[in-house]
């Protein structure tokens, strides 16, 4: 005895139960309602393509909305609710929608957008409110899903007698084997239907497989199938909702197969008649599994519709057990079934259901042209077999038609996979056509699409398979068809007089069955959804307890505030000691790359839009990168340390890009230079000393003239080999010290032991960025935004008049040195703060001309100062615009100024 | 995810490489602007067998060429190019 509870009522189950058996042996009915009417539904499967009985299992994080009853196992504790009503499941507010059936007909959606929008606001409040499925956790998931890879000879899906078989077969001719079943226990059909092959020999045929080295994966769903016979596998390790025993709720396997055998089996198709949603009707296989696997019997009158043997299985099922057989209908005429022993009516189709909320009570068809009706309490129909191709159609598969069956069979796959046993070869079924009325016969009972939305939509114009499923919804949500998608078809090809093949097919895509997001994501997540890399220095800075700042996949200090500062009175203060005094900060995770050989120049003038070969040793420059389309892509700077040997740098948010394109240029562009271009981002720690003390603090350090503005010396600090470069990003006489990075911390310390000796003060990036806008040096992601040209930049003087740079044939089109382009400027506040990200206009309610890129303020003097690109922006320097931001509700006025607002001439580099 | 056989490391799965683009859209350093820019945006979109350029990016970091048909993802060779592969 397993205790649980649906809707807050308190139920009992018995050990093996899946929720919906449980709910049926409670004589439980009603376990939902529709989606779009709210017409009350019961259990119609005993699988996972069941369309009706969704509920929602588990609680607060661990709540699974939209599972279905018959896919989920009963467990101590067990918390059911059933969705899709309000105020509950038996008195249902929405349930009116079902009176105005007529306006929710196929496509209504659509038509609702015509007409006025105020009418749509209006519609949309109600449909939003009355349509849907289960609601999504609100809280974290607090389980652990785990990703595991696999490889093997031959996958085996489905645990059938075709299945298990065939895994055996294979392990015992010692190839490596995985069998998966989507059940907990294996057996499949065998456990309804045990013909000759019983529990015992499921017993022996698995423990052979073992032991021949087999794996058995059970409650495990083959989901995808995807190239290369990747086939990815979901396993349940614990039941929707409930705690998992080790933390780890369910598992993603990657399974690259060999070889994979669909032993898939096949879905049974309801027949469409009026009110075949009722609850009480069901699936006659799935009533042969509650019989004889759950030993219940949801009914005591039975009424069983046929166009095949098979529900004859579960006829004598039935009897076995004791329950009354009313009739059973078949579709066939005579003699079809007359040796069963039952009631049989031949040439019997069923027309019509009557009953209440909760239950069926009689059911009427239309035999041999004449209506009869029955008492009955529940209804199995068996309306024919739908092989499940879902995996052979992922596989890039094709299919035959099989007219005994009416049904699609697998044919050929461009991939390794053979299907086989009830999946390829269908039961025979007599074709019937419905007689019931079509506005109530569904077909898609998880959409609520009958046959007249069908109708409907045929008579609108949407005449392919497609634009149904999109016009009427047919074959979305859980259950993706798995009971629709046919009777769909055939109704389809019979508007367009086509044979069922012929009316085309959607396409099958992944997954199988539901998936959870939190499996996807593995342990990918949350934190973990990127890695981190750690500055060399990362230890020493975190000493410090700045405030961090993410960028890309660093982590760097944005400020080091002191005494309760805010990040903007730290970094102020520390901009303030730059201008002033002098600062230091970390600019270890600049791209950096040292290019070296006889054509080390050559190369490096490919990849740079300027001059490199003219650099005496000694000496750098800046630099500027261009795609191949002519845009700038990044930029940086240049040094010669040796003859033959160049320090590139680039920027940090650019690495990764930067180093992908250095090595094809190199690999495929010039694999004949005689170069060798190293990335060596991390390999150096670097840190950067800026201000007007700075060479002062340079000389103490390096006990020597430190190098002039943009040349480069090696040295050594605290007995620790460095490279220094002479250049500055800040506006200030500076020093870049680059430094291997497993001897960084010895650096570091003296360079902050004789910068504080000085009064400096270390700075962050957020005090960078103030005083590189206030230099107008450009950063990489804000004014070079993947849009602009060197013109545009006005770098353009500073390009390689040689040619011959990658960007060079690109930048030769006219359209890119045209009057209208976007063109960097400075802007000045004339009053209040300039908004960043804020639009640039001339007027108010004019279009906009450009934006703001960057905005900051004169660090000594105050006032408010931005860059920005402006439409020919060059020759409008003087005039007053808008800078306006409606998002933010700022707004303020400016001048358009040159881009330096700080020591144009340069002075300060100058010793 | 396909399987690509990687002439250094041997098969390994998709998610390794990062794809670059074409063999036939590759800009030569010495095109002339309009056929380099033909190359660039007018790229051919064959149904069938293709080169294409894939680098082993979370692997050996090589670059290689691939022929893949592209329609059914058979991969009918993957070479290796740059410096190396001309010793």
């Amino acid at each position: 005895m397993i205790n649980f509870s649906f809707d807050g009522k308190a139920y009992t189950a018995q050990e093996g139960d899946t929720l919906a058996a449980a709910l049926l042996r409670n004589g439980i009915g009603l376990v939902g309602r529709s989606f779009k009417y709210h017409r009350p539904r019961g259990i119609m499967t005993a699988g996972v393509e069941e369309p009706n009985a969704l509920v929602t299992v588990g609680e607060g994080g661990r709540a699974e909305p939209n599972t279905r009853a018959t896919d989920v196992f009963v467990y101590e504790g067990l918390v059911a609710k059933s969705q899709n009503r309000w105020p509950n499941l038996s008195f249902d507010v929405g349930a009116v929608l079902g009176l105005a059936a007529p306006a929710l007909s196929a496509g209504f959606y659509y038509k609702t957008f015509f007409g006025s929008a105020k009418k749509w606001m209006f519609y949309e409040f109600f449909i939003r409110k009355a349509a849907g499925l289960g609601n999504a956790p609100t809280q974290a998931d607090p389980d652990r899903f785990s990703h595991r890879a696999a490889f093997c000879d031959f996958l085996v899906v489905g645990a059938g007698p075709a299945g298990m078989q065939a895994a055996l077969d294979a392990a015992e001719s010692g190839k490596r084997v995985i069998l998966v079943e989507q059940d907990n226990i294996l057996g499949a059909s065998l456990i309804r239907d045990p013909q000759e092959l019983d529990a015992a020999w499921i017993e022996a045929t698995a423990a052979r497989i073992r032991a021949a080295g087999g794996r058995i994966l059970t409650r495990t769903t083959a989901s995808g199938y995807w190239e290369h016979d990747l086939v990815t596998l979901t396993q349940r390790l614990s039941e929707p909702g409930q705690v998992p025993a080790n933390g780890v709720a369910q598992r993603l396997w990657h399974v690259r197969a060999g070889q994979v055998i669909l032993a898939t089996g096949s879905i049974e198709r309801p027949m469409a008649f009026a009110h075949n949603d009722r609850p009480g009707v069901m699936l006659s296989q799935a009533l042969c599994s509650y019989v004889r696997r759950f030993g219940l019997i949801p009914g005591k009158r039975v009424v069983i519709a046929t166009n095949n043997d098979d529900a004859y299985k579960t006829a004598q099922a039935l009897k076995e057990a004791g329950a009354q057989i009313v009739a059973i209908l078949d579709a066939r005429p005579a003699p079809a079934g007359a040796n069963s022993g039952h009631r049989v009516y031949n040439d019997a189709v069923p027309l019509s259901t009557k009953g209440a909320r909760h239950c069926l009570k009689s059911v009427s068809a239309l035999v041999d042209g004449k209506v009869m009706d029955w008492d009955a309490d529940l209804l199995a129909v068996s309306g024919g077999f739908t092989p499940v191709v879902h995996l052979h159609m992922q596989a890039g598969g094709t299919l035959d038609w099989n007219e005994d069956a009416q049904a699609f069979i697998p044919a050929s796959s461009r991939q390794n996979v053979t299907t086989i046993g009830g999946a390829a070869e269908p039961q025979p079924i007599f074709k019937m056509v419905p007689v019931g009325k079509p506005k109530k016969s569904f077909i898609d009972f998880q959409n609520d699409v009958t046959l007249a939305d069908v109708d409907l939509a045929w008579a609108e114009g949407y005449r392919s398979v497609e634009h149904l499923k999109r016009y009427t919804t047919l074959g979305m949500a859980t259950d993706q068809g798995k009971l629709s998608n046919m009777a769909a078809l055939g109704r389809l090809a019979e508007k367009q007089g086509v044979a069922i093949p012929e009316a085309g097919l959607t396409t099958f895509r992944p997954p199988y069955t539901p998936v959870t997001m939190g499996l996807l994501a593995g342990a990918g997540a949350k934190d973990a959804g990127a890695h981190v890399r750690r500055l060399a220095l990362y230890d020493l800075h975190a000493a410090k307890n700045p405030i961090w700042q993410p960028l890309g996949y660093w982590f760097r200090p944005r400020a080091y505030p002191t005494g309760g500062e805010t990040l903007a009175q730290a970094a102020l203060r520390e901009a303030k000691a730059v201008r002033n005094n002098v600062g230091m900060t970390d600019v270890s995770t600049l791209a950096k790359f040292e290019v070296s050989g006889p054509d080390a120049a050559a190369f490096l003038e490919i990849i740079c839009a300027t001059t490199v070969s003219k650099l005496a040793v000694g000496r750098g420059r800046y630099t500027f990168m261009l795609r191949e389309d002519g845009i700038v892509f990044d930029d940086g700077t240049v040094w010669r340390l040796d003859e033959n040997r160049y320090l590139l740098t680039s920027s940090t948010g650019g690495a990764d890009r930067m180093a992908t394109h250095i090595s094809y240029v190199r690999q495929f562009l010039c694999p004949h230079l005689r170069v060798s271009a190293v990335n060596v981002q991390e390999h150096y720690a670097g840190l950067a000393v800026a201000g007007p003390k700075a060479k002062a603090v340079l000389a103490t350090l390096v006990g020597e003239e430190p190098p002039r503005h943009m040349s480069t010396v090696p040295a050594s600090i605290a007995g620790v080999p460095v490279i220094i470069l002479a250049a500055s990003y800040s506006g200030e006489r500076a020093f870049e010290i680059y430094v291997d990075a497993s001897q960084a911390e010895a650096v570091w310390a003296a360079c902050e032991t004789q910068v504080m000796t000085v009064g400096g003060a270390l700075y962050g990036l957020e005090a960078m960025e103030f005083l590189r806008i206030e230099k107008g040096h450009l950063v990489v992601g804000g004014e070079v935004d993947g849009r602009m040209t060197p013109h545009d930049l006005a770098l353009d003087k500073m390009l390689n008049k040689a040619g011959g740079f990658i960007g060079a044939s690109g930048l030769a089109r006219p359209a890119l040195s045209e009057a209208g382009r976007r063109q960097l400027v400075g802007l000045e506040a004339i009053a209040g703060a300039i908004p960043e990200g804020a639009m640039l206009i001339p007027s108010e309610g004019a279009s906009p001309q450009g934006h703001v890129s960057a905005a900051a303020f004169r660090i000594v003097e105050g006032g408010s100062v931005a860059l920005g690109q402006l439409v020919d922006g060059f020759s409008r320097h003087g005039e007053i615009l808008i800078t306006s931001s409606p998002t933010r509700g700022q707004k303020a006025r400016v001048r358009v100024v040159a881009p330096h607002f700080y020591d144009s001439a340069g002075e300060r580099y100058r010793d | 995810m396909m399987r690509i056989p990687c002439p250094h490391c041997g098969p390994r799965a998709q998610s390794e490489f990062i794809y670059e683009r074409t063999v036939d859209s590759v800009v030569p350093l010495d095109a002339p602007s309009q056929e380099a820019m033909t190359k660039l945006f007018t790229r051919n979109n064959p149904r069938g067998v293709d080169d294409e350029i894939w680098r082993h990016t979370y692997g050996c970091r090589a670059w290689m060429i691939l022929t893949r048909h592209r329609v059914t993802n058979e991969i009918s060779g993957c070479r290796a190019i740059g410096p190396e592969a001309l010793l």
